[in-house]
């Protein structure tokens, strides 16, 4: 060993310049977010909790093609359909087990009306399983709830699709 | 009989004071540690339960009460049990000879640093009993690590004790303070103080010597297997067994309770507060380095104990002597 090395390892020397370099780190500004007050930005294209739209004439966009059902690779959608009196096909069940989800956004990706969306919102934890299995209604609420911000975000994404 | 129950009643009143502010700083010290560790890392660390997140560690504690204590089928459920208890009573009877003022200590023995001493060394079988009692590989090899590790840097510990008992000619934590009036034994033994700081980190399994509990490698070392209060408890002897080796240090080393100068605005300040503040100086030294250091390699700390720190506070043990037996500035009582 050379003698420098020797006495910058008897007198502490590199530990000394990590100390200060330390102390000098804890009065510069945090670089994490205060996160229950304070939330980072979230892109357009965020995959969060799942929400089925409508238009806005309040009619359901599902059209019960079942497409989505047939590429959730988590198979966490189960839809059952039936003709109206109009003649239109609709969903009588819609739901997602929100626990087999794997959140890869191909149901978002399949849906040719954009009926099933993936919103911003990532905070939905329950306290017991079963709140966890969403139905129609559940899914058609949280459309309602947050249908500004879906919209504002499939239109922003639109250019890159 | 009536003067027994009275004396009684007197000590329990005593301890309790002395308790009861322990744990609550123990409760404020966890905070103080997270949060300068987040600091370094330029992060907030707890800041939301309390002002400042000051009573993060209160939140915690009761979550730990009221979380099941899961005991392992195959483990010996006696000592498993025992172990935390252990653990958290000499972290806390450790206390009652630290001197926080004149004539201002639970009990004022005479061999004080020797019950100390004692009473720190002892704190290896809660580990070791936590780590064989759980039956499983990681508490185990936690456990067998800090044994070696806690036996190794108490000898360079009770040499360096050797040291300032030289300069001071007794055992008595109040004598070792007194003795410190002139100049604090940080100035002549500064190197024993260095070494004194580090053998703590080691003694006390804080980072860079966190070997028994290396995350990275053993899952939580001897606390894996434990929940609940009992993982609680161990938490709690931990941080009290860190706060003890400061206060030693501040006593052995910093002139425990005296003043830095004893004139006009110093000298008014009560005592305790001296003693308190030395310890939280210390205390952010341990935290600060609890966030630059990488971990040892274990033969590395083997190394450092052995053949580095032994032979050194040995040599130094003999310098002293001479300079004082030569200079005859022996103290003899």
């Amino acid at each position: 060993m050379k003698i420098s090395r020797i006495l910058k390892t008897i007198f502490l020397i590199d530990f000394l310049g990590a100390l200060v370099l330390a102390i000098k780190q804890i009065f510069k500004s945090k670089k994490t977010i205060n996160y229950p007050f304070e939330k980072g930005k979230i892109s357009p294209r965020f995959r969060g909790e799942h929400a089925l739209r409508r238009y806005p004439n309040g009619e359901e966009r599902c059209i019960a093609c079942k497409l989505c059902e047939a590429v959730c690779p988590a198979q966490a959608i189960t839809i059952e359909s039936t003709e109206r009196d109009d003649g239109s096909r609709k969903t009588t069940r819609y739901d997602i087990d929100m626990l087999k989800c794997i959140y890869c956004g191909l149901c978002e990706e399949s849906c040719p009306v954009d009926a099933i969306v993936q919103g911003p919102n990532f905070e939905f934890a329950t306290e017991t399983r079963e709140e966890l299995y969403y139905n129609k209604e559940k899914l058609l609420d949280n459309g309602d709830r947050w249908e500004s911000i879906l919209a504002a975000n499939i239109k922003a994404d639109n250019p890159f699709r | 009989m009536l003067s027994f129950l009275y004396l009684i009643f007197e000590e329990t009143y005593k301890i309790f004071f002395l308790l009861i502010p322990l744990l609550v700083s123990v409760a404020m010290i966890v905070w103080l540690d997270r949060r300068v560790w987040a600091f370094v890392q330029k992060r907030r660390g707890p800041n939301v339960v309390g002002p400042f997140g000051l009573l993060q560690s209160l939140a915690d504690a009761l979550k730990y009460i009221f979380k099941e204590i899961i005991i392992p089928a195959s483990s010996n459920k006696i000592i498993f049990i025992l172990a935390p208890i252990i653990t958290m009573t000499l972290g806390l009877a450790a206390w009652a000879v630290i001197p926080f003022g004149d004539n201002l200590v639970l009990s004022n023995i005479n061999v004080g640093i020797l019950y100390l001493f004692a009473i720190s060394s002892l704190g290896v079988y809660g580990i070791i009993m936590g780590g064989w009692a759980s039956n499983s590989k990681y508490p185990f090899l936690g456990a067998i690590r800090s044994a070696a590790q806690m036996v190794s840097y108490e000898v360079s510990i009770g040499i360096i004790i050797i040291n300032v008992l030289l300069c001071v000619g007794s055992l008595n934590l109040s004598d070792i303070v007194m003795a410190q009036q002139n100049i604090w034994f940080v100035f002549p033994l500064f190197p024993m103080f260095v070494i004194f700081f580090i053998s703590a980190l080691a003694e006390t399994n804080r980072p860079p010597f966190d070997l028994p509990e290396a995350e990275s490698e053993l899952v939580a070392g001897y606390q894996t297997e434990y929940s609940g209060m009992m993982y609680a408890m161990f938490w709690l002897g931990e941080y009290a067994n860190i706060l003890l080796m400061c206060a030693m240090g501040s006593i052995l080393f910093l002139g425990g309770w005296l003043a830095p100068v004893d004139f006009y605005p110093f000298n008014l300040v009560a005592s305790p507060v001296w003693l308190i503040l030395k310890i939280l100086i210390l205390f952010i030294l341990f935290a600060l380095i609890k966030a630059i250091v990488p971990r040892y390699r274990y033969d590395q700390l083997m190394k450092l104990g052995w053949k580095i720190f032994l032979p050194f506070s040995l040599t130094w043990v003999v310098l002293t002597a001479s300079y004082l037996y030569y200079f005859e500035l022996l103290p003899v009582n």
